[in-house]
């Protein structure tokens, strides 16, 4: 197993925001978090990297990485967990690149924060591109200067060059177009193999989420409302809810992908 | 799975400083005259026709001649060179605005960038604390100094500093909440970098733009109420050459000697607006997605 969930509750205040009872994502396994905005996918991620103590959330129960617990961690190991073993990819890939730095800078400030040297930081930041499939020109390029597509791409390389174990999709193809879309979706495919990640995925986007996990867990005000193999859950739900959620991709109920 | 195709097409080609300059029209007429009065500033000694009047150095048999080739802009009651005056008032005027502005960028922007980054009870000590200097008014507080002290140039200084600085730490600690809030923040904490470090390499480079602009337009701003201390008696004191008291010793003899008010008048205003306009023009021009480019 390589990340464990268990019991995990998040709160603000008096206000619980998620209440999840068990999620495991296991060696280069895809899983797919799938629910409404607000239903504490993305604050169940922050949670993985320790990150929602911070933004003002108490946290409780187990979050285990190989048999590592994090919840309760303290911060300065937590940190150095994040972006080396836990990446994260963000939903607006322009966006989530500090504007004033070109992204071999960005690449290389990561690297060296995780105690790679700068020669080695450089040969790495290339090797990952070339994995993501983008040349070692971007290297030189600010992030404006970047497409939808080549920004989360080279978010992806970032998690690459850094080996990280397992990656933390948030919503990372719904600000793209179709096509690029699928670009990303073939290549953390590859990524999974080659890289052996593990990828919890989260997303809206029913679609997506069948072509690409190979299990999904449908979350609702917090909770986990079903589990088990995409195909299983997509083709017959047992919840109310994600029978709803299907209803909502019209396109979605009879084809095997979209 | 498709190759990305790489035009180079894309890229925005890099403003040159000559475009940007020639763009803006007004813009390159503000800087020129902010240029001229830098240089007017720094060698004073040199250009000044009578270096020693901007002292003490008083001429009895000289006194109230009207511009003239030999006095440019006059002389003054007791005789001395009003254009040589006015040259080495540019020195004070910058001077005091270069300290109140630089006094108010070092305090001003930590304070705010913490405030702003931090937001909580750190936000709202700090923020109360430039709240309390907010309610201090310059004159007021210029008036006190005086007071207890004796009116100078430094003394109206430290005045105009101690009230100027909280406009810099409410700027920037807007700015810094806004981009504390945006998403590659987020990336950085997920990525493992400490609030400290988040703080200094992403959130404060990318709260600078309006710091600059506020800067360069407040140069004016500065100029302008450090010449009131002084026209009201709270600053500069002969025989210091400060336009606004130049303005004061001259107002008497206005209606005959119109000289004597006219060009430090006229000094107070070109520096104030062609800060002013320089402001202007490096805010249409400084916008955030351009300022990267042009590194």
């Amino acid at each position: 197993m390589k990340l464990a969930l268990r019991d995990l509750r998040i709160a603000f205040g008096r206000r619980t925001v998620v209440a999840l009872d068990e999620l495991d994502l296991e060696e280069e396994e895809i899983v797919g978090l799938v629910g409404e905005s607000g239903s504490g996918k993305s604050m169940t991620a922050l949670a993985v990297l320790g990150l929602a103590g911070p933004a003002g959330a108490t946290v409780q129960g187990s979050i285990a990485l190989d048999g590592l617990e994090l919840v309760g961690l303290p911060e300065r190991k937590l940190r150095d967990l994040r972006g080396r073993r836990v990446a994260m990819i963000f939903q607006s890939p322009v966006s989530a690149f500090s504007p004033v730095f070109r992204v071999g800078d960005i690449f290389i400030r990561a690297l060296r924060l995780h105690g790679i040297a700068r020669g080695d930081a450089v040969a790495r930041a290339q090797e990952a591109l070339r994995e993501v499939l983008l040349g070692p020109d971007l290297l030189h390029r600010y992030p404006h200067q970047l497409s939808g597509g080549q920004a989360q791409r080279i978010a992806i390389a970032l998690a690459v060059a850094l080996r990280a174990e397992v990656l933390l999709a948030d919503e990372p193809t719904s600000a793209l177009d179709v096509t690029v879309q699928a670009e990303i979706i073939d290549l953390l495919r590859l990524l999974r193999e080659r890289e052996r990640m593990s990828i919890l995925f989260i997303s809206h986007d029913l679609a997506v989420v069948a072509q690409l996990c190979d299990r999904v867990a449908v979350m609702r005000s917090g909770k986990i409302v079903e589990a088990g193999p995409t195909e299983n859950v997509l083709q017959r739900p047992t919840a109310a809810y994600t029978s709803e959620l299907i209803a909502a991709v019209p396109r979605l109920g009879t084809g095997r992908t979209a | 799975m498709t190759e990305v195709v790489l035009s180079e097409g894309e890229l925005a080609p890099p403003r040159s400083l000559r475009a940007v300059l020639r763009a803006n029209p007004l813009l390159t007429a503000a800087a020129a005259l902010g240029v001229v009065l830098v240089l007017v500033a720094l060698l004073a000694p040199l250009i000044a026709p009578h270096p020693a009047d901007a002292g003490s150095a008083t001429h009895p048999l000289a006194t109230f001649l009207p511009p003239s080739s030999h006095h440019l802009f006059g002389t003054d009651p007791v005789g001395r060179d009003l254009f040589s005056r006015v040259l080495y008032g540019a020195r004070i005027s910058l001077a005091v605005a270069a300290a109140v502005i630089g006094f108010s960028i070092l305090v001003g922007l930590p304070l705010g960038v913490i405030a702003g980054a931090l937001g909580g009870i750190a936000d709202t000590v700090l923020m109360r604390i430039t709240d309390i200097f907010l309610a201090f008014p310059a004159l007021l507080l210029a008036l006190a100094l005086a007071s207890v002290l004796t009116p100078s140039v430094t003394n109206a200084t430290i005045a105009i500093s101690i009230t100027w600085w909280p406009w810099y730490a409410r700027l920037a600690r807007g700015q810094a909440a806004s981009v504390a809030g945006r998403p590659f923040i987020a990336a950085c904490k997920a990525l493992g970098l400490s609030p400290t470090r988040t703080m200094l390499r992403h959130v404060l480079p990318n709260s600078l733009t309006p710091i600059i602009v506020q800067a360069s337009a407040d140069v004016g701003g500065v100029i302008l109420t450090a010449a009131a201390l002084s026209f009201l008696g709270l600053g500069a004191q002969d025989p210091t050459p400060e336009w606004g008291l130049m303005v004061n010793q001259g107002q008497a003899y206005f209606a005959t000697q119109w000289w004597l008010v006219t060009f430090p008048g006229a000094a107070i205003l070109i520096s104030a607006l062609a800060f002013n306009l320089l402001g202007d023009g490096l805010r249409d021009v400084l916008d955030p997605r351009r300022v990267v480019e042009r590194r």
